[in-house]
């Protein structure tokens, strides 16, 4: 038994610990430990709830417009503020185009490089690898010269003697087993996705005034003018230039990302039955199609349960609760009891080893994050758990058409999306949906400038005075890396209680008082380990969940003070 | 690099030599340099010397690091890159665990004195440490460490430069800045703003290479070249300011046509920073020009000064600039003279020279 620990894994947002017991080559056990705290709700008590989104957007740079969606979800629910239809067209396109862009960075730049080896990549043949990129794609940065001039660039970085931020990886690991060839496409593609990912974005710089940390949010609707007739407002010039990006996305993620997560795939199918998890999978759904309360969502609400997509069971919010048996809080009901957000208690309380340590106490607390349960059972939140859903519900009818035809070229059944690869494909198949979907909601946009609707917030409850005195809110939202909600209590015009379950608490919590372990840590053990001090498959499957540790960990209660003990040395 | 090296990594990036001068130029322009800078800045590129750079990233969000990832001027930013070696940078490094710490600490000691490191996020001090650890040591620890052996520390955005979120009321963890948490670290420099707008992280890195040394800073350690003005100051609604015509509701026809964001809350006259200027994005926009007030967010302890962010501003005095013009700062003499400072040692680099430049007259107040 070999007790192996990733701190940090990197090539993810934020600080994540794991440790695992490997045993005859493969993982028996996993632990999943968040390293970070800093208490944004605490933080939250007693302000505007209108400044609340940008103090939740800095939850996470990455997935830089989520917290802030949710946010003014929760507090115009709880206000009861209506936005009006430009408003939730701009933040569908605000969403997707945050979807798009973090999941091809997500495969090209956090991920690729547990399947990619690039060194090998110095030996490849360029026309060898050209002919290779002309099989799977027409893109056209496909020829032998082109791939020549990127090896050679490699080998030029190479000879320097300064490998950077390629130093020390595990190069040449048994694991890796793309040929030269495929490795120089993939990293050709790596570099290209760089630039694409900063072209793509200048459609949250059009409609956000910048990224990271778009600036155009407000309770009630969007700061974004809307007017075809004025230069300082939204108009036909940014239809023209959304149009513009979303089909250069559409031409990216269709003609390199996904050929290039079918080739990768295809050396790697044994990756479709390894890292399965918990096989509960959840999802809130999101992009509404139309305006109010009951508007149908683009991407379908339901749960799965124990991987049975005959069937999808809907989500009612009050069957969700937090478990702290392994997290480093106290709660006034005692640690082994789960709590509904909304009477939710976080009064962190460190017990772990003081640092520096060299292992934590697993059989105790060892996270900073909680343990998210629905019915007392663990879910899958993320792009996986979407398409499933999605998949099993029927609609989108692209999600099945596409999901279908993936599964086809690999010539596997949908029983392999339960997996470390499942996830990657999802990723991409959700990627190529949205990024189709986009089309309509600029041309939506544009309609709705013919019809000289210039409405883009609800005024009528701009002014605390006009909101109840004592009102309760939940937003929700379907980020990149799943299913997130905030919960807030508003008095008086002020924040009394702010609190938000995030993807990632879902996916990368501990253990719960039964002992139950979180989807990292499922779906960890059972990979195998080829070599314990160089744990690359550790990494495929925990990336392969796209882990966002800012986000997970950042609940403070408001209500509960015992954070005085903390000594500020 | 050599300049016939040089001259094959444009190619290979389908650029000329004069696409890298216009590059050169134009962080000129954004260092506010003249535009005979441009030469120095060239010559800097092509030295064969690769300065080492570390990324630490302690309480933060990664939005500094996703900035960075947006950096304009794309082929030629991206060979700056491969031009400085990031040996650490958790978000982007292919290593994890302990080979990645091991890269850090022969780094740190095979460097010492010569390597830059930047900091992206606060750094706690409460629970003992236990609120950010990295392979099992606590922050302090780290950026007491790396730190303190570097040439430069760079703060990148402002939980790093002045605690930020994590240190807004009640700061629940006990969180500092690199200046608060690392007393006397040498020649710190404060990028703040949420996030550090990638243009200036690029300028300031190249400023560096070029001068061989530290741009002069105000009072607060921020680099005059981005936060010489405030965002009123160079403001496209400035006019509009000045006419009293303001946005009174959001989408009103004031609004649509751009006029000034005072009264909804904007903090533009009291922020110091090139956004109006420089922009985002590959200059696409700003937050003022997608028709929302400015934040503050460059600003030290803007979660508790600038808020309620959509209430006004007190004491506005109307068209008197110089009410809010810092005292090390920027009239227009104040410019002429950094203008000169700047030029002298541009001269310095050019003839190879390392001598410590004569910003150090221009050195910032210790913070309290």
């Amino acid at each position: 038994m070999t007790h192996v620990v990733v701190d940090p894994v990197t090539r993810i947002e934020g600080h994540l610990r794991v440790e695992a017991e490997v045993d005859g080559g493969t993982v028996k056990q996993a632990w999943s430990s968040s390293t970070m705290f800093r208490g944004v709700e605490i933080i939250l008590r007693g302000r505007d709830p209108r400044d609340a989104w940008a103090f939740t957007q800095r939850i996470c740079g990455v997935c830089t417009t989520v917290h802030a969606i949710a946010s003014i979800r929760a507090v115009e629910k709880a206000i009861g503020a209506s936005p009006p239809p430009n408003a939730r067209i701009l933040r569908n396109l605000i969403m997707a185009a945050q979807n798009v862009q973090d999941h091809v960075i997500h495969f090209y730049h956090l991920h690729a490089l547990d399947w990619v080896d690039i060194v090998s990549g110095l030996d490849a043949d360029p026309a060898k690898t050209a002919t290779l990129a002309q099989s799977i794609s027409d893109w056209p940065l496909s020829s032998a010269t082109y791939f020549a001039g990127v090896r050679d660039k490699l080998k030029a970085f190479v000879a320097r003697g300064q490998l950077g931020p390629f130093a020390n990886a595990y190069w040449g690991h048994p694991a890796y087993r793309l040929p030269p060839e495929a490795n120089l496409m993939a990293t050709a593609h790596y570099l290209e996705a760089l630039d694409w990912q900063r072209r793509f974005i200048k459609i949250h710089a059009i409609l956000g005034g910048k990224n990271p940390h778009l600036q155009s949010f407000l309770v009630g609707g969007m700061a974004t003018p809307v007017d075809p007739d004025s230069q300082n407002a939204l108009n036909m010039n940014t239809i023209a230039a959304l149009q513009k990006l979303v089909a250069d996305g559409k031409d990216f993620v269709s003609r390199v990302y996904i050929p290039d997560v079918l080739a990768v795939a295809s050396f790697y199918k044994d990756w479709a039955s390894i890292g399965a998890g918990v096989g509960n999978y959840m999802a809130y759904g999101d992009y509404p199609m139309s305006d109010g309360d009951n508007a149908q969502l683009y991407l379908p609400t339901g749960i799965i349960h124990a991987r049975d997509l005959t069937k999808v069971a809907p989500v009612e919010q009050e069957r969700i609760s937090e478990y702290i048996s392994h997290s480093w809080y106290d709660y006034s009901v005692g640690p082994d009891k789960g709590l509904n957000p909304f009477k939710g208690e976080t009064n962190p309380h460190f017990t772990g080893p003081k640092p520096p340590y060299e292992k934590l106490e697993v059989e105790q607390k060892y996270s900073w994050l909680k343990s998210p349960r629905y019915d007392d059972a663990p879910m899958e939140v993320g792009p996986l758990a979407r398409m499933l859903v999605a998949y099993a519900s029927g609609r989108p009818t692209r999600v099945k058409e596409l999901v279908d035809t993936v599964l086809k070229k690999l010539g596997v059944g949908p029983e392999a999306l339960f997996s470390t690869l499942g996830r990657i494909a999802a990723r991409a198949i959700e990627a190529q949906v949205l990024v189709e979907s986009m089309d309509k909601w600029v041309q939506d946009l544009a309609d709705n400038m013919a019809r000289r609707d210039y409405r883009i917030q609800d005024n009528e409850k701009w002014d605390p005075s006009t909101w109840p005195r004592e009102c309760f809110g939940a937003g929700f939202h379907e980020a990149p890396r799943g299913a997130l909600g905030h919960w807030v209590h508003i008095a008086d015009g002020k924040i009394v209680n702010y609190q938000a379950v995030v993807p990632s608490t879902w996916n990368a919590g501990p253990r719960d008082a039964k002992g139950q372990p979180g989807p990292y840590e499922a779906a960890l053990a059972g990979t195998p380990v080829a070599k314990p001090d160089q744990p690359l498959e550790i990494l495929r499957t925990i990336h392969s969940f796209d882990p966002c540790m800012a986000c997970g960990v950042h609940v403070v209660d408001a209500t509960k003070r015992e954070l005085a003990r903390i000594t500020i040395g | 690099m050599n300049p016939q090296g040089l001259n094959e990594e444009l190619q290979r990036h389908g650029l000329s030599r004069r696409d890298f001068l216009n590059f050169c130029t134009s962080m000129a322009a954004v260092l506010g340099l003249p535009t005979t800078a441009a030469s120095a800045i060239a010559a800097a590129i092509e030295d064969p010397a690769r300065p080492i750079l570390v990324w630490l990233e302690f309480q933060d969000c990664c939005g500094n690091t996703e900035s960075l990832l947006r950096a304009s001027h794309p082929t030629v930013a991206d060979l700056i890159l491969d031009t400085i070696s990031l040996n650490y940078h958790e978000t982007i490094m292919a290593a994890a665990g302990s080979q990645a710490e091991a890269v850090l600490k022969k780094t740190v000691q095979e460097n010492q004195g010569k390597y830059i490191a930047l900091v992206e996020g606060s750094i706690p001090t409460g629970a003992d440490g236990a609120f950010c650890t990295i392979g099992g040591r606590a922050a302090l620890d780290i950026a007491r460490e790396v730190c303190g052996g570097a040439a430069a520390t760079i703060a990148v955005g402002t939980c790093a430069a002045f605690g930020g979120l994590p240190a807004a009321a009640p700061n629940p963890t006990g969180a500092l800045s690199v200046g608060d948490a690392v007393p006397g670290v040498k020649n710190l420099i404060n990028l703040s703003a949420c996030p550090a707008n990638a243009e200036n992280i690029t300028a300031l890195v190249v400023y560096y290479l070029t001068m061989k040394s530290l741009p002069p800073l105000d009072r607060y350690r921020r680099p005059l070249f981005a936060y010489g003005s405030f965002i009123h100051d160079n403001c496209e609604r400035r006019g509009h300011f000045d006419a009293g015509q303001y946005v009174e509701a959001w989408g009103d026809e004031a609004h649509r046509h751009g006029y000034c964001l005072y009264k909804m809350g904007c903090k533009g006259p009291a922020t110091s920073q090139n956004c109006p200027t420089v922009k985002w994005n590959e200059g696409t926009n700003w937050p003022v020009g997608c028709g929302h007030p400015c934040l503050g967010c460059a600003e030290p302890n803007f979660w508790d000064t600038m808020t309620p962010f959509y209430g006004r501003l007190p004491n506005i005095a109307g068209f008197n600039v110089g009410e809010w013009v810092d005292p090390v700062g920027l009239g227009v003499a104040g410019v002429a003279a950094v203008a000169a400072t700047v030029h002298g040692v541009a001269e310095v680099a050019r003839r190879g020279g390392h001598k410590s430049s004569s910003n150090e007259n221009k050195k910032a107040e210790p913070k309290s």
